[in-house]
């Protein structure tokens, strides 16, 4: 009885808190919003843009942009897809930090390090509009 | 004709046993005349990219690629009247990098022309460069054949004297293909000048073999594959009755035909490019005519580079790619239909799914 009568006081609160910090509800958004998150999304197109051609990613000067400008040639709606040289599987960051480790002598990254979605996130930028093909070689 | 076609297969002969021992990014040129004595041949490199690396030594990767090529050129039999660079020895203009590829390139056994790239240039404006290989831009002649290299490569006086701060930084701005801060590519009014004495003596019935880096013709302005002025150096060339522009930058086979121009790309030595329409943001005018390379396997370092000779009938250039880890390409000057075509899939029918791009 006791622990009943403290959750719904619990429920109470926390009804309150929700109430008293949120001025929406969650399926409800603003122009404003949706300016502010394409901006945050932009704003890592550009950190992958400036990685893209940064001599820094690798070891030896390299940059991706030498042999991809405009990340042209990566496919990135193809992916996952039957790599045929590696014999299985993959995703796009595989084959990004393939050639971090190949072209650029670099180390890979971290699968979610902050700079791999950065990457992806430039080359699929420079890729909108192109519809989707999975597995496609 | 027939003469022609028999030095072709012996010389495809020895370039196979070549083949056998390795693939290299050269184009061999074959010009070939009714009479055999004036046929001749000569090799073509180009785009190296030697690209310093930052504390010491250059990225392997590319010193591989111009040090087969400049090895397997040696091999080659018969032997070559003369090799042409064609352009971006260097990656960043450094003098570092110019002398580490010269040091290469010097140990070919044949007289060698060079073409200037944008690479080489746009840190000293070609003043080092200069030192190694001469004049930016000249012609000569050879057993009938008029030569003529430009610099095709250069741009705005407001941009390269203007714009930037210091010249490293003109440097890189110029060396990023899909760079937005980059400039379009010109011969100039200079040069364009210089063209027409130069060609005023030249009879019309003369071949005239022309190498620049950039196209002298429009495909893709954002990468400038692309030369601003090319009309004003087409109209230079029309009165001749046999033209043929080789160029480097692109990275990729490409060929096309113009009026009486006939236009062929060479394969660089460092690395290939995508061709223009893999860029799903632009719109780029790849010639119809062109078949394009296979598509790269970048877990082969030198794949979508090779070797290819030409042949010349009545003064025409014709280029026989051999491309390493790849079906070998023959592009020849077809007199029936005026135009290059490649000998076995320029019909749409023939063609195979590498060879599409996307």
């Amino acid at each position: 009885m006791l622990g009943r009568i403290v959750g719904a006081a619990f429920f109470v609160v926390t009804l309150a808190v929700i109430a008293g910090t949120l001025t929406v509800r969650a399926d409800e958004f603003t122009k404003e919003d949706l300016e502010r998150w394409q901006n945050e999304y932009m704003s890592v197109v550009e950190k992958g843009r400036a990685l893209w051609v940064s001599p820094e990613l690798g070891t030896n000067g390299v940059a991706c942009a030498q042999c991809h400008p405009n990340a042209a040639n990566t496919h990135p709606e193809t992916y996952p897809k039957f790599q045929q040289q590696l014999g299985r599987v993959i995703a796009l960051r595989d084959m990004i930090n393939w050639c971090i480790l190949n072209p650029l002598e670099g180390a890979p990254l971290a699968l979610d390090d902050p700079d791999m979605i950065a990457l992806e996130a430039y080359v699929m930028y420079e890729r909108r509009g192109v519809e989707l093909a999975p597995g496609k070689h | 004709m027939s003469n022609s076609k028999m030095s072709r297969r012996d010389f495809l002969k020895s370039a196979s046993a070549l083949a056998a021992v390795s693939c290299l990014p050269v184009s061999m040129v074959e010009l070939a005349f009714a009479d055999k004595r004036k046929n001749f041949m000569f090799a073509y490199i180009s785009d190296s990219h030697i690209q310093f690396i930052t504390g010491g030594g250059f990225v392997r990767n590319w010193d591989r690629g111009l040090i087969r090529a400049v090895a397997e050129t040696n091999l080659l039999q018969p032997k070559p009247d003369f090799v042409v660079f064609g352009g971006d020895l260097a990656q960043l203009g450094m003098k570092e990098e110019l002398d580490h590829g010269a040091e290469m390139l010097a140990k070919l056994d044949y007289k060698t022309y060079c073409v200037m790239g944008e690479h080489d240039y746009y840190l000293d404006l070609g003043e080092y460069w200069s030192k190694l290989y001469g004049p930016h831009y000249y012609s000569w002649d050879h057993k009938g054949v008029h030569f003529v290299t430009l610099n095709s490569i250069l741009t705005y006086d407001d941009w390269t004297h203007e714009r930037w701060p210091t010249a490293e930084q003109r440097m890189l701005e110029m060396a990023g293909l899909d760079n937005p801060n980059g400039s379009p590519f010109m011969v100039g009014k200079k040069q364009l000048d210089w063209l027409r004495k130069d060609l005023e003596k030249v009879k019309k019935e003369t071949p005239i073999v022309v190498f620049s880096h950039s196209p002298i013709q429009k495909i893709y302005k954002g990468w400038n594959f692309w030369t601003e002025d090319a009309e004003d150096v087409q109209a230079l060339l029309k009165p001749f009755n046999d033209v043929t522009v080789v160029y480097g930058h692109v990275h990729q086979i490409q060929y096309n035909q113009i009026g009486n121009i006939s236009f062929h790309a060479v394969m660089a030595t460092a690395w290939p490019w995508p061709y223009p329409q893999s860029y799903a943001q632009a719109k780029s005018h790849l010639p119809k005519l062109t078949v394009p390379m296979n598509r790269a396997d970048p877990f082969f370092e030198r794949d979508a580079t090779g070797w290819q000779f030409i042949d010349i009938d009545n003064g025409r250039v014709s280029m026989e790619y051999n491309l390493s880890n790849n079906t070998n390409r023959t592009v020849a000057f077809n007199p029936k239909t005026g135009k290059p075509e490649d000998s076995a899939f320029q019909d749409p029918a023939k063609r195979i799914p590498p060879q599409t791009h996307y």
